[in-house]
């Protein structure tokens, strides 16, 4: 029999206001192995740990009970405390009376009554607890960012600044990311190119980083210091070391006819091709599905003007597999689909487009080399106007339920540029609120008010309806004025919503990382740790954890990189013991927990053994401690009772159904 | 049958760590209310619940068990919870065959960051249960005080 | 009669919309056809139900000026959905028709001579109980 100790928490009047706190201590008293029950305002508090350390002392405790917070937040705390106690930190306990109980009942009598069942079961499991001792496992010293937009570039360049190899994988030909594809950035109006482009030569130039672009990650195995990843890179056609980036190869390329992903599709590009003019590397792959010469077998006109020698049209998908001790996923994001939003006509008129179509327009690289022009006809607007949230803050079937966040300030950007460029040109915005949170944002916006003369009316857009003469009727409401609008644009931009890059899925399923409904990867804790996903060793920078603009993007791709350095700069780190176990006895050899095992952590062995003074030799499972993680699925798979898992073990789990059903 | 309007079913769920007890967690701390009817017990993954730990709390006097993992292919081990599927499929239709609403039990998959749904599915289930009323069935008589 | 608080559940209940969901982004004004012809416009229709203004509501033009086209329903980005609401108030308006609207002492003042007997008493039939 344990000699156990519980301590219920208050946490202020978080749990106290709905817990009868003296109640619960007076009935936890009274059951067969408390030897000790107190309560306090804020266990987790240095005064609360230092009870925990008095009573361990004076009552000589064996096991801990804290009844408190989820074990998600300070479980680690009072492991602690019981470690310096001089107990086993995994003699402690957690009942969750907190989140499970004083926050989700609001009867006084319920609540208490549940605490004091939930406190029961986790003293019913102390009871069975047994000292557990983590083992050790290596940390490989290398990250892999996967990613190469500017969060992934930052983050890669942070590490590697710290003096660790960083590979980065992308899956288009080029670095750079979308924002290689914008024009200017808020809220200083520097263009985006100039600001980049050396974020990107150094991280090419950078002796620790190793960029793998125009490759995907294929596969991913192993877990926290260690894991082992595929990477698959896609046959280029162009071999990489030969080729001097001339660009004869795309000026002659006869097939001048596949939608630039680039552009966004608003122009063509060649079937060989680099996305952009500073692309890295500036080495063009071969678009296998527009190509005439993989199509057909004729024209090879390329590989024909290729001075030297680069094109190869047998090149294959090539599979790398590399070790990582840290993973950070920085996937972006792409703007929603359209195709549901009939009223706003994007699909039936040229002159309805995106911001980020329109970022390409304003581009002097872009299709109409920067100048301001209807893409239906090449003429000078008179008038554009702008509609804001179009998908976002939505709750049908059709948008997304969140604001994508950057839209108010690129409009209001883009709004002004185009008043500086063009004073001819009218500029309305259609807004439901303007959200400029940030460091000089709601100065730029009301300088394009009130310097620029952009014409804001709150109110949204419910049609745009194109007219015969090529303009576009746009109906609108504006809500201080309490009228109907219709207005002749001659362009209408969509501030569209942004959702994750679509092949994020994907990567959290290989990565084991949670994502939320939206697809956005989840954080380990909302407030403290947002740029951990709870799986560890994989980070999250930029967008695919949230919507976020340029400058917090680099910040959070900052964070990071030290969380991945706070894990690389360790030798070794502490492996959970709750593992798998199994008994020798007990086993019979039949190999159904090996197969159900998704670590590869059991293996075979022959043994002598001796059953009731029978010796023999028998083969039984051995559990590998430092690849076991822990899941459970050997035990349940298990036919003779023999595996179990230490920290949940079967007699644990009964004892705490039985407490809960008594 | 015995049935007043006090009946308070006794309810275990078991959730995983990694996906659903953060669900719970998240209910929690959103203060979405749920019947205090409901008793969570913390397992590492879906595929650790034994159906014996099932059957034990309904001999126990358990009026329903509701279990919750991740959503399928996002497993925090990868395959656990199709495990876990599997298991349960079986067990609940062999307690359908001895004749056990299938009401009693249910498989739920609640991301961590799905607060409201263990919240709705937990008012749901208590609801169902509460209809169903008390287990006797499968209930082991000598369990009983 | 102000059976307002009541009023305004009820439409909420026909209606099966919760108007607090309403972000005011006037997607529904924006889109309604009928716009010009209203007195209270689609997107203040929300807000009057939120204030409990049903009295208001029940006695506007835009009630019977409403198309039904649901061109607010389908387009409404939080599906508060304000066609459902007017609907709602125009189902609470017919209801209540079964009251007494017609006073007898009334009468005689809208008696009119080229008014067909027959009016009368079908009138009287249907606006009282």
């Amino acid at each position: 029999m344990q000699r156990i100790g519980v301590f219920v928490c208050h946490c202020g009047s978080n749990i106290a206001a709905t817990v009868d706190v003296k109640k619960v201590v007076e009935i936890i008293s009274q059951e067969p192995s408390v030897v000790h029950c107190e309560d306090y305002q804020y266990m987790c508090s240095e005064a609360g740990q230092a009870k925990i350390l008095d009573a361990v002392k004076e009552k000589n405790l064996s096991g801990i009970v804290v009844c408190s917070c989820s074990p998600r937040m300070h479980e680690g705390t009072f492991r602690k405390a019981a470690e310096r106690a001089g107990l086993n930190p995994y003699m402690v306990e957690i009942a969750n009376i907190r989140e499970h109980c004083s926050w989700i009942h609001k009867d006084m009598e319920e609540a208490t009554e549940k605490a004091v069942i939930l406190a029961r079961a986790a003293i019913a499991k102390v009871n069975l607890n047994a000292p557990l001792f983590p083992g050790e496992s290596r940390v490989t010293k290398r990250a892999l960012v996967i990613g190469g937009g500017i969060a992934g570039i930052q983050t890669a360049l942070d590490i590697a600044d710290a003096g660790y190899e960083v590979d980065i994988v992308e899956k288009t030909p080029s670095i750079g990311g979308r924002m290689s594809q914008l024009d200017k950035t808020f809220p200083t109006l520097d263009c985006s190119a100039c600001i980049l482009t050396p974020k990107m030569v150094e991280a090419a130039a950078h002796e620790k980083i190793n960029i793998y672009t125009y490759s995907e990650v294929d596969k991913v195995t192993g877990f926290v210091g260690d894991f082992t990843v595929d990477i698959r890179k896609k046959a280029r056609s162009v071999d990489m070391d030969k080729c001097t980036g001339c660009g004869v190869c795309q000026e002659k390329c006869p097939s001048k006819k596949t939608p630039s992903e680039f552009n966004r599709g608003l122009n063509n590009r060649s079937a060989i091709y680099t996305p952009f003019a500073q692309a890295i590397p500036n080495v063009p792959v071969i678009d296998r599905d527009a190509c005439i010469k993989f199509k057909t077998g004729k024209c090879g006109l390329c590989e024909k003007v290729c001075q030297a020698g680069a094109i190869n049209y047998d090149q294959v998908d090539e599979i790398v597999t590399e070790k990582y001790g840290a993973i950070v996923v920085a996937t972006g994001f792409d703007t929603i689909k359209l195709d549901n939003y009939d009223e706003y006509a994007y699909n039936q008129s040229k002159d309805v487009i995106t911001s980020l179509e329109l970022e390409r327009v304003m581009n002097a690289a872009g299709p109409t080399k920067g100048h301001l022009e209807r893409l239906s006809d090449g003429k000078h607007p008179e008038h554009i106007v702008f509609v804001q949230c179009v998908g976002s803050r939505c709750n049908d079937n059709r948008g997304k339920s969140y604001c994508s966040k950057i839209c108010c300030m690129y409009t209001a950007k883009h709004a002004m540029l185009i008043r500086d460029k063009y004073p001819d040109v009218k500029v309305t915005v259609f807004y439901i609120d303007v959200r400029t949170p940030g460091k000089n944002f709601d100065e730029f916006y009301r300088r394009a008010v009130e310097e620029y003369g952009v014409n804001y009316i709150k109110g949204q857009v419910g049609k745009v309806a194109p007219q015969p003469d090529g303009s576009l009727l746009v109906q609108a409401s504006d809500l201080l004025d309490n009228k109907q609008i219709k207005m002749k644009a001659d362009m209408v931009v969509l501030a569209t919503a942004i959702e994750p890059e679509a092949s994020v899925r994907g990567i959290a399923t290989m990565l084991t990382a949670s994502i939320d409904t939206n697809n956005f990867l989840t954080e380990s804790h909302a407030k403290l740790r947002p740029v951990e996903s709870p799986t560890a060793g994989i980070f999250l920078s930029g967008v695919c954890q949230g919507p976020k603009d340029i400058p917090e993007t680099v910040a959070q791709a900052g964070a990071a990189a030290v969380k991945a350095i706070g894990l690389l700069a360790k030798d070794k780190l502490l492996t959970n013991p709750c593992t798998a176990k199994s008994d020798e006895l007990l086993c019979n050899g039949c190999s159904v927990c090996a197969n159900v095992c998704p670590y590869g952590a059991i293996s075979y062995e022959v043994v002598q053994v001796n059953d009731h003074g029978i010796r023999e030799d028998r083969r039984v499972a051995r559990v590998n401690n430092a690849l076991c993680q822990g899941c459970g699925a050997c035990t349940v798979a298990c036919p003779s009772g023999a595996m179990d898992l230490q920290g949940f073990s079967n007699r644990q789990i009964i004892a705490e159904v039985d407490a809960i059903c008594r | 049958m015995s049935m007043n309007n006090e009946f308070k079913p006794k309810i275990v769920a078991f959730c995983c760590n990694w996906c659903s007890y953060a669900g719970a967690d998240l209910a929690g701390s959103s203060r979405l209310q749920y019947p205090a009817d409901v008793k969570i017990i913390r397992v590492p993954c879906s595929c650790r619940v034994n159906p014996m730990f099932i059957l034990r709390a309904f001999e126990k006097g358990a009026d329903g068990v509701i279990m919750c993992g991740c959503h399928p292919g996002d497993c925090h081990y990868s395959t656990g919870n199709y495990y876990a599927r599997r298991r349960m499929t079986l067990l609940f239709s062999m307690l359908e065959y001895l004749g056990i609403e299938n009401g009693r039990t249910r498989v739920e998959w609640v991301s961590a960051a799905e607060g409201v749904k263990f919240s709705t599915t937990m008012n749901e289930f208590v609801d169902k249960i509460r209809s169903l009323g008390e287990n006797v069935r499968l209930g082991d008589l000598r369990c009983k005080d | 009669m102000s059976h307002g608080a009541n009023k305004a559940d009820k439409i909420k209940e026909i209606s099966g919309v919760n108007p607090l969901k309403c972000m005011k982004c006037g997607k529904c004004s924006a889109t309604c056809p009928a716009f010009d012809e209203m007195d209270i416009k689609p997107h203040q229709f929300v807000s009057y139900v939120v204030n409990d203004d049903i009295e208001a509501l029940a006695s506007s033009k835009s009630l019977w000026k409403c198309l039904s086209c649901f061109a607010c329903i389908e387009r409404c980005p939080r599906s508060v959905q304000p066609g459902k609401l007017i609907d709602a108030a125009r189902q609470l308006v017919v209801r209540e028709k079964g009251a007494d609207y017609l006073k007898a002492d009334e009468i005689p003042e809208l008696l009119d001579e080229e008014l067909p007997q027959q009016l009368l008493v079908s009138a009287f039939r249907r606006y009282r109980r």
